[in-house]
């Protein structure tokens, strides 16, 4: 079979990434590793946006997926990564499949309140449920691979990370080009053509709502095993305004953008908010209304246009 | 019999607060289609600049009576101040753009206001009680009320009234029912748009900016409270419909009284009780109690 | 005549507006069917409902023997009768080339692929072969927010048509295409459903086109059927003169003076 040339940039990533991995500064592999948590969260935000529709609750699935892993580590003594993290995607899934049979209802700002509304119940919840910690949340145990237990386990944590993500990226640069991703970009088009071209509307958003959680709760589970805690912020609604903004910063044309954009996002965040705790969020105010103003269709659209510079 | 009660009391005085914080995101949103983030960052910096206006005043050795005044004229001064900002220094560049655009454009306005407030204000608490202890307390029964929270419902309850004259009994206010209901044929009858837009915003930014006033007396002022009031205020305007001011009042009072019944027999849901009830009326009504879904034509 | 199309007492009413009233019709197969009606007369009214964007208030609706009152649009059109619509309901942001493959897709393919790409060899071929047939080739690789009304029109019949249903309902094929190229237009549209056999009834303000493409003619009035039989007879016919032409008339008077 031909690899297609997203597929194999995908793949050149991985490997640079990988060989790359033994070199990287300790601090530099966890802000890596935790931005392909966050990305991952974030391509399930641009998965929805292509199809016109903007959760601001994506946080809901980012902390369920990462109090699944601590909860398995906790009380069923789980420790295998693999497992934590497949536990941490089905327990999104399966809440999505409830929660998406309402929200797929929804467009507009009631998808987008009302996924915000979700994730805060889950904040209320956690924030008053004393056996997980209430406020402050708790500490996740180490994670073991496939029965060992590695003593560098961050190094081991960023190459599971990196192979995961970077098969996932694989799996959804295909998706975005398939039939159910163009129905995506369809439906944001006009869902009443797609209604009169015999595909239900409804069945589609359903899907990519379930898709956009397992990717959520993938994420929140990968991050929650480099950062060792968990807390019920990871629901509180401005994470989830954290992962639109990230969505918006790189751009819904290419999933690519997604882990770029997530990468400068956490790099940018660790030092800005050591440098100037005061004016961070002033930063991503302002980039954001520079985004929206000058580049709304991301940075994305920048390699985009350079790319067409040198063609 | 207590509990029921203090339920529909507390319900109440929590329903008051909720509304005056409501119907100010509620009026923009019907007017100008703008789902207003930064409704928050308003209320934030109308607690702020209360606090620091009546300790001032305090501290000056005039007399405590006054301080009720300060507080009002905080609120004003705040709201229009900050309005004007958000209004003319950035909505205005967007006008036009879809409405989740919007959101996110205020949720930036949020975020620069959360930044500019810790600047001014720095990251302590702040609070001035005095108003607050000055009207003293209602023994009723067993229970005590406080009076300052009593006068918040007949706040709100006026200030319900004043929007309902303004919008049905005044011209002005029946020019504002026009936009709401039907933009195309407000543009065809010759209304100022962009005064319209103005004027709704500082009314709602004074709004906004007046409930963080209120609040001042009542709670230690600490960064983040406009964060948090802002989706509670979302779930109020969502349950009652958007845009609806009736609605606003209405779902107020279900989530005042939904809250206020969490809070008195089942306090470990008191937090997401809210949503919950936002839920339901949206699974039940789409559209919120007091809107319908527009039908597209083909 | 075998029908393909029977409606039954066919109403709708939004609240007190009666927008539809007791519409009995029955389109035979092949049959070409022009229909005729002032703005609001219920022609757009019924297509919908027969298409199940609405819901009828009463009656029933039958295609080819089976009844599908109350049908939502997908499981009509998977039935077998597509629409155009009178503003054209596009992918505007895409290409037309995308537009034509995600019809092909969804429309003829009936299933979506996961991890398949949609632009395939095979399918690409087919979506070129299916806008030469409406001689919008040369467009293929535009956004459709930038092209004219009239490829856009084609563009919308295009893409209700791939799966070659027995039954095409039209929606002012012509609207919002200059005169000149509206007979230009209504050839294109009509060959490949002429070859295909299908069914078609198309609404139309222009008599002129009216009269040349269909045998038979249907006028619409106030949520009614005024008049239903063969061209010459329906457009003669006084009332439909009184009604209807004469709406027509003053229409495109009106029209003609603010050009």
């Amino acid at each position: 079979m031909r690899t297609d040339p997203g597929t194999r940039g995908f793949l050149i990533a991985a490997a640079v990434l990988l060989a790359a991995g033994p070199f990287l500064p300790k601090w530099l592999s966890y802000i890596a590793t935790i931005s392909l948590g966050y990305a991952l969260v974030v391509a399930g935000v641009v998965l929805l946006m292509r199809a016109g529709l903007v959760s601001f609750g994506q946080g809901l699935y980012f902390c369920l997926g990462g109090y699944a892993v601590g909860a398995a580590g906790k009380y069923w003594n789980l420790g295998d990564a693999f497992v934590l993290l497949a536990a941490a995607v089905a327990v999104s899934v399966a809440v999505a499949a409830l929660l998406g049979l309402l929200l797929a209802r929804y467009r507009e700002i009631f998808f987008a309140m009302f996924t915000m509304a979700f994730s805060m119940i889950l904040y209320g919840l956690l924030s008053k449920s004393q056996a997980l910690g209430s406020t402050d949340g708790f500490n996740v145990s180490h994670a073991t691979f496939l029965g060992y237990a590695p003593v560098a386990l961050q190094g081991w944590l960023y190459a599971a990370a990196v192979v995961l993500s970077m098969a996932v990226a694989i799996a959804l640069q295909r998706y975005l080009r398939s039939g159910m991703g163009y129905a995506g970009d369809a439906i944001r088009e006009n869902e009443i053509r797609v209604e009169y071209l015999g595909i239900s509307v409804y069945r589609v958003v359903y899907l990519k709502y379930l898709v956009a959680a397992g990717l959520g709760g993938l994420g929140g589970g990968l991050a929650a095993l480099a950062s060792g805690h968990v807390g019920p912020d990871m629901a509180y609604w401005t994470t989830s305004g954290e992962f639109v903004f990230v969505a918006l910063l790189g751009g819904t044309q290419h999933i690519a953008a997604a882990f770029a954009a997530s990468f400068l996002f956490e790099l940018i965040k660790t030092y800005a908010f050591e440098l100037s705790p005061y004016t961070w969020q002033m930063m991503l105010g302002v980039v954001l209304l520079a985004i929206i103003l000058f580049l709304p269709s991301g940075l994305w659209s920048l390699v985009a246009r350079g790319r067409e510079a040198l063609r | 019999m207590f509990t029921l009660t203090a339920i529909l009391v507390d319900g109440t005085i929590y329903a008051s607060w909720l509304f005056i914080v409501a119907a100010g995101l509620t009026l923009v949103y019907g007017v100008m289609r703008i789902l207003n983030l930064a409704h928050g960052s308003l209320y934030a910096v109308g607690a702020y600049t209360a606090a620091s206006a009546i300790t001032w005043y305090l501290s000056a050795g005039h007399a405590p009576a006054g301080s009720y005044l300060v507080l009002l004229a905080a609120a004003l001064a705040a709201g229009t101040v900050t309005g004007l900002l958000i209004e003319r220094g950035v909505l205005r560049l967007m006008y036009g753009r879809d409405e989740v655009v919007m959101i996110l454009v205020t949720y930036a306005v949020l975020l620069i206001l959360e930044d500019v407030i810790k600047l001014i204000w720095g990251v302590e608490s702040y609070s001035a009680y005095q108003p607050y202890q000055l009207l003293g307390r209602l023994q009723f029964g067993p229970m005590t009320f406080a009076n300052y929270d009593l006068a918040l419902i007949a706040v709100a309850a006026a200030v319900a009234i004043a929007m309902w004259w303004t919008l049905n009994r005044t011209r002005r206010g029946k020019l504002l029912l026009v936009v709401i209901h039907d933009r195309e044929m407000s543009a065809a009858l010759g209304i100022d748009v962009t005064r319209v837009f103005v004027v709704t915003f500082l009314i709602g930014g004074v709004l906004g900016a007046a409930a963080g006033a209120l609040t001042a007396p009542v709670v230690s002022v600490v960064p983040g409270i406009g964060v948090e009031v802002i989706v509670l205020a979302f779930a109020v305007v969502v349950i009652g419909g958007l845009g609806s001011v009736q609605g606003a009042l209405v779902g107020s009072l279900i989530v005042g009284i939904a809250r206020a019944a969490a809070v008195h027999l089942l306090p470990e849901v008191e937090l997401f009780v809210i949503y919950g009830v936002m839920c339901l009326v949206l699974a039940v009504r789409p559209a919120g109690l007091f809107a319908r879904p527009a039908a597209r034509k083909i | 005549m075998n029908a393909v199309l029977e409606t039954r007492a066919l109403s709708k009413s939004f609240g007190a507006v009666v927008a539809a009233a007791e519409i009995d019709l029955v389109v035979g197969e092949r049959e070409v069917i022009g229909v005729i009606g002032a703005n609001g007369a219920g022609k757009t009214t019924f297509i919908n409902m027969v298409t199940g964007y609405l819901r009828p208030s009463g009656g029933s609706i039958r295609f080819r023997g089976r009844d599908i009152t109350g049908l939502p649009p997908r499981q009509v059109v998977r039935a077998g009768i597509c629409r155009s619509f009178q503003v054209s309901q596009l992918f505007r942001e895409l290409t037309v080339l995308d537009n034509m493959l995600i019809a092909l897709g969804m429309l003829r393919e009936g299933a979506l692929s996961w991890l398949a790409p949609l632009h395939t060899r095979a399918r690409e071929d087919e979506a070129r072969k299916v806008l030469e047939r409406y001689t919008i080739e040369r467009y293929a690789d535009s956004r459709v927010a930038t092209l004219p009304q009239g490829v856009r029109k084609l563009l919308d019949i295009a893409m209700a048509t791939v799966s070659e249903p027995p039954l095409l309902l039209l929606d002012e094929p012509t609207s919002g295409v200059a005169a000149e190229e509206k007979f230009a237009l209504m050839d294109t549209v009509m060959a490949p459903v002429r070859a295909s056999g299908a069914a078609c009834l198309f609404v139309e303000h222009d008599m002129e086109i009216v009269e040349r493409y269909s045998a038979r003619v249907i006028a619409f009035y106030d949520g009614r059927i005024l008049a239903d039989g063969p061209t010459a007879e329906t457009l003669t016919d006084p009332e439909v003169r009184k009604y209807v032409i004469g709406a027509e008339l003053h229409r495109d008077r009106e029209a003609g003076c603010s050009k």
